[in-house]
């Protein structure tokens, strides 16, 4: 039975964890994430579960390490600055094939930037992050639903794979507040973790490493992986389509501008427009199969991200000189407003833009 | 014919790799001797550090986890939390536990962390080629210090048993020095004591094992001992700093 509730993104978060029987939170204070370890902090020991406010991210991100040994379901969140931290853990819980969830609230960067939205960590997250051949299982949500929805999912393929999973969000998705169901009905899989680290009663020990000096071995690790990543790329992919039927150009993004460019095809279609939206909800894998399938039948393609261009790379790699692919974006916690979008649009038609009331000085347009 | 003396069952059949006369083997014998009299084998969980005991998980026969370098009092956490009746314990030598790991270390004692750590003190980076350690000595010299450790440009060494002692987080905190028959019965006493301590819930406990590293401090093993009887004992005092 689904409960309607209505809840902030960062919350749906907490909620959807409990739902994915999540055994341990760790997290650090950073904007605009702060609601998670808030809520958690009670949610969790509430149901009977672990909350601890760690030192660090560094030591948040070992602490999930140390969990996922175990073979419990660990969980941490942060922000863009924080995710950097917990980079150095992440490798080592993908090199030792250990499940966790990880979220990333993303805001404003480089550095420091600032607590607005951002889709800037797109590379850091999709392409491995830290150091060594690796991947996470990257899922991007675009409402509150799937804040709650991707958390059991999240946790699943995790302990499917055992391979860490990411959710890629943005300040805007993890802070607005919709009405959402709170379903209780998902299917937990009890994966077998014959595997951890849990004191070796009745068994040979376990050992949880990431160490091989013999480079044979090294190599037979990094292949194993890598064959686990090419399993993902046939089974995992996931993205939904938006009027892409009958589509010229093709909309891509994720997260709220894949909200915004839902918004930028009906105005195009007024406009007579044949534009259509393909919103990859798994960043990793990529669903580069069907951009290539629509680029060889045609289409051209449009890349809207908060970023100074980074999905745009895969969606490049996937239509391969098949067709034209161009990007808009914006930066520093700016959203893309949807007539700004259309007016890229239009310019590709040559049509003249609309005329919006506020600058669009600052935006950033590169043709690919 | 009655056998008075064996391999402890919580050592693996591994020979240890570690250099003539390091007192690294010492350490880790004495920790499975405790493991193996407490019974506590099939309940333990060891958490090894980045260094010369990077490959503690091949010589102890419980289940290891080896963790990034510093992180091993965090990781211990993680499993404590979700197993808190299993034994976690982690081994750390100075520059994992005094240097880069500072605030996990800082932070679990702080927590009170039912947890047991053993840590190696041997003043240098032994497996990189012996670089300045956080403990190493003034005047000590080190591939990174080779005139000797100077104090206006590289500061002073850190006695952890001291500082952590400040916290009213740790249950028991104190430093051997097993260089004679007598000092590795202590060491042996207090590593089961810190052992035993978790066991009863009463939260985090610490030995630091004053050690030494022959092959970076370019002396033998005699010479090595009779260092740490002098030069280190001097700077870091052996005895019981918190036992509560």
């Amino acid at each position: 039975m689904a409960v309607k509730k209505l809840l902030k993104g960062n919350v749906a978060l907490c909620h959807g964890a409990i739902a994915a029987r999540c055994d341990a939170f760790f997290g650090y204070p950073i904007t605009p994430q702060n609601e998670v370890p808030e809520y958690m902090s009670s949610l969790m020991p509430d149901n009977g579960r672990v909350f601890l406010q760690a030192e660090s991210e560094v030591a948040a991100i070992n602490m999930v390490y140390g969990v996922a040994s175990a073979g419990k379901r660990a969980m941490t969140s942060s922000s863009s600055p924080g995710i950097s931290l917990k980079q150095e853990g992440l490798s080592y819980i993908a090199a030792c094939e250990l499940p966790c969830v990880v979220v990333n609230v993303q805001r404003g960067g480089p550095g420091l930037g600032n607590t607005l939205p951002g889709q800037a960590d797109y590379f850091q997250t999709v392409k491995g992050g830290g150091h060594g051949d690796y991947r996470l299982i990257t899922l991007a949500p675009w409402s509150v639903q799937e804040c709650y929805d991707f958390l059991p999912l999240a946790f699943d393929l995790a302990d499917k794979y055992r391979n860490p999973a990411a959710i890629l969000m943005d300040a805007i998705v993890g802070q607005m507040i919709e009405p959402i169901d709170v379903r209780n009905d998902f299917e937990i899989v009890e994966y077998p973790k014959a595997w951890a680290t849990n004191g070796a009663r009745g068994r040979p020990h376990n050992i949880i490493n990431s160490l091989y000096i013999d480079p044979e071995i090294m190599e037979g690790i990094n292949n194993t992986l890598q064959a686990k990543y090419e399993q993902m790329r046939a089974s995992e992919v996931r993205f939904a389509e938006y009027r892409t039927d009958d589509a010229e150009i093709v909309l891509v993004a994720y997260g709220s501008p894949a909200r915004i460019c839902r918004t930028v095809v009906d105005m195009a279609r007024e406009d007579g427009l044949a534009v259509g939206l393909l919103r990859p909800i798994s960043l990793f894998p990529f669903p580069s199969v069907r951009i290539k399938e629509l680029a060889e039948s045609g289409r051209r393609f449009m890349v809207v991200e908060m970023s100074a261009g980074q999905m745009v790379e895969d969606v490049q790699l996937a239509v391969s000189g098949a067709s034209e692919v161009r990007f808009y974006g914006r930066t520093g916690g700016y959203v893309p407003n949807p007539t700004d979008v259309l007016n890229q649009v239009r310019q590709w038609h040559g049509l003249p833009p609309l005329v919006t009331h506020y600058s669009t000085s600052a935006t950033v347009a590169k043709e690919a | 014919m009655q056998k008075v003396f064996g391999r402890p069952k919580s050592l693996t059949q591994t020979e240890f790799a570690y250099c003539a006369g390091c007192l690294h083997s010492v350490s880790h014998r004495l920790i499975a001797e405790v493991i193996d009299e407490l019974g506590i084998f099939e309940d333990t969980i060891g958490i090894c550090p980045v260094g010369c005991s990077v490959f503690m998980y091949e010589y102890m026969a419980c289940d290891m986890i080896e963790a990034s370098h510093g992180r091993a009092p965090a990781v211990a956490t993680g499993v404590k939390r979700v197993l808190p009746d299993r034994v976690v314990f982690t081994y750390q030598g100075d520059g994992d536990l005094a240097s880069i790991g500072a605030a996990e270390i800082i932070h679990a004692a702080a927590r009170g962390e039912n947890i047991t750590v053993v840590f190696i003190n041997n003043t240098t980076y032994g497996m990189t080629g012996g670089q300045m350690a956080p403990t190493t000595l003034l005047e000590q010299r080190s591939t990174t210090c080779p005139s000797g450790r100077d104090s206006v440009c590289h500061g002073y060494p850190i006695r952890v048993c001291e500082m952590l002692a400040t916290l009213d987080g740790p249950s028991y905190i104190e430093r051997v020095c097993p260089t004679s028959p007598a000092g590795i019965n202590k060491a042996k006493k207090a590593i089961k004591h810190a052992f035993e301590n978790q066991i009863a819930g009463k939260g985090f406990s610490l030995v630091e094992v004053l050690s030494n590293c022959p092959t970076q401090w370019r002396m033998n093993p005699i010479d090595s001992f009779k260092w740490i009887d002098e030069k280190m004992c001097a700077a870091y005092p052996p005895g019981v700093f918190v036992d509560r």
